[in-house]
């Protein structure tokens, strides 16, 4: 252990630790373009210029290491006069592109050029000139001019990512990011470079130009997209999701998350297959119907196919307080122990960066929850063989991807009464004798568990008719307070949908259970007190990444949150 | 309960009279008739506002048939009334971005100006329109249609914001 003073601060740290991660570790803020607390230090932006007494000039608090006693200041007024001139000259070269630039707003040029910049330009020559619109790959657009040149999309590729696509050519102001010859920024991954990206030079086609960050609200979620359950953020304008993005959470995903997941996950939510609301069979024909109806008619149904001739089939897609009123629906109320879940396994597509074969966020979740057969005579194969044998007569489906399985679906072809639970019209609606309509992740609170034990906190993001905007735990952006009903962008899209625990709930009521839960916090509860592994958890425990089950805890990368240290 | 009074008026000797004081009503009249008159015959006849006039903010169309506006957002940020909605979209032209929707709602705007004052292309000005008369709400909502004048028509205005930069 030494010592060394950063602005006036005495702080204990190692000789190993350079000045930033000291700075960074006790909360002091150091401005920096190229370093991050997670990749290698290239010390090429100059931004994080310090002073330290006893050095003939000021040095780079990002490759310098603390040594015992060092006095280090962040904001004496020769350290403000090197960044101020760092800035000038970062400036120089960057077009005023602001107006037309996907990251105003969310930029750490534009933030630094309002803190750390005298505001005014001596520069009154031609600007360089560069490439703009270049498509690196698939996903991720470039432009040239807006380059600072910090590396940060480079090292992310090369070492994180193990995808070495990227690369600098050309000297001085003529340095520009270039793919290898013959390959594209094309990796699984490809898509972080644009959050590292300090400036627009790297953005989203996908979500280009679609809206202002400020427009939009921003909702702490995970991502359904695999196993893992990356933490993430969504961006919702009008009630719709336009993009996702990472969260930091050293204990899932550091600050990243696949293509995947970011560019897919969501897009059931908003899309035409979307059920709008509860279907009946009537004489064979399927018609709209309202949920006292629907409810009413699954539950008079149901009532005439108690025991071991109806099976249960919830859904690795939903939270954990669903599954666990799943089950409780099965064993207590239809008294059937044909109980599972569909795997949905893409075998192969799996890393050790963030990819899991398990495409599903809650296998681990639904299983913990009660979801799990009593034994082999009672799991997903007898379930098909009793379909087929014509033993189970009625199914109740939660699971909105159910129809993937060509073997479950073909045996469902046999049964006399299917309920589907779901969100997205599939094989498995037409099939059903009652149809749902379920909300998706992205419309209910719950927590979902990953593979290795996390278990995490989701938050509803868009609203459906069950809902208020300001009534729940909603993220309001400027446009969702003000808006009245005569403004076009008042008038959002609703879905008249129920999460799949609410509706079990419901189900139980109509069939004489004596149990019935409003609020998926009330379920948790309940969880945490059935449950042995969730004993003493409650959702404001679970906070904002997570509590890891088990006794094994999960190694952080930092000693500290990097999003949390601010200016 | 406390009652205030007022001093009852008592009229003079003339003013009981009565015809002095109508003749002096009279003579204010006749003169009034024939001196110049302030008043104008609107809507037949029209004022044109000074270059300094907010009228109802619109957007500016260049010779080339292409609005200046790149969908920046920044006005539909400012505005305090929430007028505006911005949707943008990319474009082939050299500018790369553009509105694809472009709206205000007159009857929400107060016309402040701060749009105006904000956007940095020069692209929406209060133009010197004064007469806006809606039946139906949807009618006070102005799009791209509505909204797009030459920058030709609006040369006195923009004239004046760059010589009061
Ligand atoms: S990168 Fe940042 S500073 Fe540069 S044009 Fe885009 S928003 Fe402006
Ligand atoms: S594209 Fe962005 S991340 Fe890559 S070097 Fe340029 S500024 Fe840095
Ligand atoms: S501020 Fe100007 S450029 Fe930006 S959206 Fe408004 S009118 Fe268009
Ligand atoms: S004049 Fe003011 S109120 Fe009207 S649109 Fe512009 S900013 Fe909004």
């Amino acid at each position: 252990m030494i010592t060394i003073t950063i602005d006036g601060k005495e702080i204990q740290t190692e000789p190993s630790k350079t000045i930033i991660e000291a700075a960074f570790e006790h909360g002091i803020y150091v401005p920096h373009f190229c370093w991050h607390p997670a990749l290698s230090i290239s010390g090429n932006c100059r931004m994080c210029l310090v002073e330290v007494e006893k050095m003939p000039k000021q040095v780079i608090a990002c490759s310098t290491r603390c040594m015992d006693g060092m006095v280090v200041h962040v904001n004496s007024e020769k350290a403000v006069q090197a960044r101020e001139a760092v800035m000038e000259f970062i400036l120089i070269n960057h077009p005023l592109d602001c107006p037309i630039c996907d990251e105003a707003g969310e930029c750490k040029l534009q933030d630094y050029a309002y803190h750390y910049s005298v505001g005014e330009s001596r520069f009154d020559e031609e600007k360089g000139l560069k490439r703009k619109r270049v498509a690196l790959g698939p996903r991720v657009l470039f432009d040239a001019e807006r380059c600072i040149s910090c590396s940060r999309c480079i090292r992310f590729c090369e070492d994180l990512a193990g995808y070495p696509e990227l690369t600098f050519v050309e000297r001085g102001d003529h340095v520009t990011i270039e793919t290898f010859p013959g390959r594209q920024l094309e990796n699984p991954y490809s898509m972080n470079v644009i959050d590292i990206c300090p400036v627009g030079a790297l953005t989203s086609r996908d979500f280009r130009f679609k809206a202002r960050a400020w427009d939009m609200s921003e909702t702490p979620g995970v991502c359904p997209g695999c196993a893992r359950g990356c933490s993430m953020d969504m961006w919702v304008r009008q009630n719709e999701i336009l993009r996702l993005t990472p969260r930091e959470n050293q204990e899932v995903n550091n600050f990243w998350m696949c293509d995947r997941g970011r560019l897919e996950s969501f897009r059931h939510v908003h899309e035409e297959t979307r059920i709008e609301q509860p279907m009946l069979r009537k004489d064979g024909v399927q018609l709209a119907v309202g949920w006292d109806e629907a409810l009413a008619a699954a539950a008079s149904e149901l009532r005439s196919w108690k025991g071991d001739t109806v099976a249960v089939i919830a859904s690795p897609y939903d939270t954990c307080e669903d599954n666990f009123l799943a089950a409780r629906f099965a064993r207590e109320i239809l008294t059937t122990q044909f109980l599972d879940i569909l795997p949905h396994v893409e075998a192969g597509d799996q890393d050790e960066f963030l990819l899991r074969e398990d495409k599903t966020p809650n296998s681990a979740g639904a299983r913990i929850a009660g979801v799990t057969p009593v034994d082999d005579a009672h799991n997903l194969d007898s379930i098909v063989e009793g379909l087929q044998s014509g033993k189970i007569k009625a199914v109740v489906v939660s699971d909105v991807r159910a129809h993937e399985h060509a073997g479950f679906m073909q045996a469902l072809g046999k049964a006399q009464f299917v309920v589907a639970i779901v969100s997205n019209a599939s094989a498995l609606t037409e099939r059903a004798d009652v149809v749902l309509s379920a909300s998706t992740f992205a419309e209910k609170l719950g927590t979902f568990l990953n593979f290795e034990g996390q278990l995490q906190l989701l938050r509803p993001a868009v609203n459906t008719t069950e809902n208020e905007r300001w009534m729940g735990a909603f993220a309001m952006s400027r446009l969702d307070k003000f808006a009245s009903e005569f403004d076009r962008w008042g008038r959002m899209k609703r879905y008249d949908a129920r999460s799949a625990g609410r509706v079990f709930s419901l189900l139980a009521q109509l069939m004489g259970g004596k149990w019935g839960y409003d609020h998926p916090e009330d379920i948790f509860e309940e969880m945490a007190k059935r449950i042995e592994a969730l004993h003493g958890l409650t959702y404001e425990g679970l906070g904002r990444w997570g509590v890891r089950l088990g006794s094994e805890q999960p190694g952080h990368l930092l000693p500290y949150k990097y999003s949390d240290v601010r200016p | 309960m406390e009652v205030r009074t007022q001093d009852k008026y008592t009229l003079t000797f003339w003013e009981k009279l009565y015809i002095p004081e109508i003749l002096k009503g009279m003579k204010l009249t006749l003169e009034q008739m024939l001196k110049k008159k302030d008043t104008r015959e609107y809507p037949e006849e029209k004022w044109v506002p000074p270059p300094s006039y907010r009228g109802a903010p619109v957007l500016v169309l260049e010779r080339n048939g292409v609005e200046r506006c790149v969908a920046c957002g920044l006005c539909s940020r400012v505005c305090p009334a929430l007028a505006i909605e911005v949707q943008a979209a990319e474009t082939e032209h050299e500018k790369e971005r553009y509105p694809e929707l472009f709206e205000i709602n007159m009857l929400r705007c107060i016309f402040c100006g701060f749009c105006e004052e904000v956007c940095p292309e020069e692209a929406i000005v209060m133009s010197p329109t004064y007469e806006m008369v809606f039946t139906r709400y949807e009618d006070a909502i102005f799009g791209k249609d509505k909204l797009l004048m030459s920058a030709e028509e609006l040369a006195p205005r923009l004239e004046f914001l760059r010589s009061h930069r």
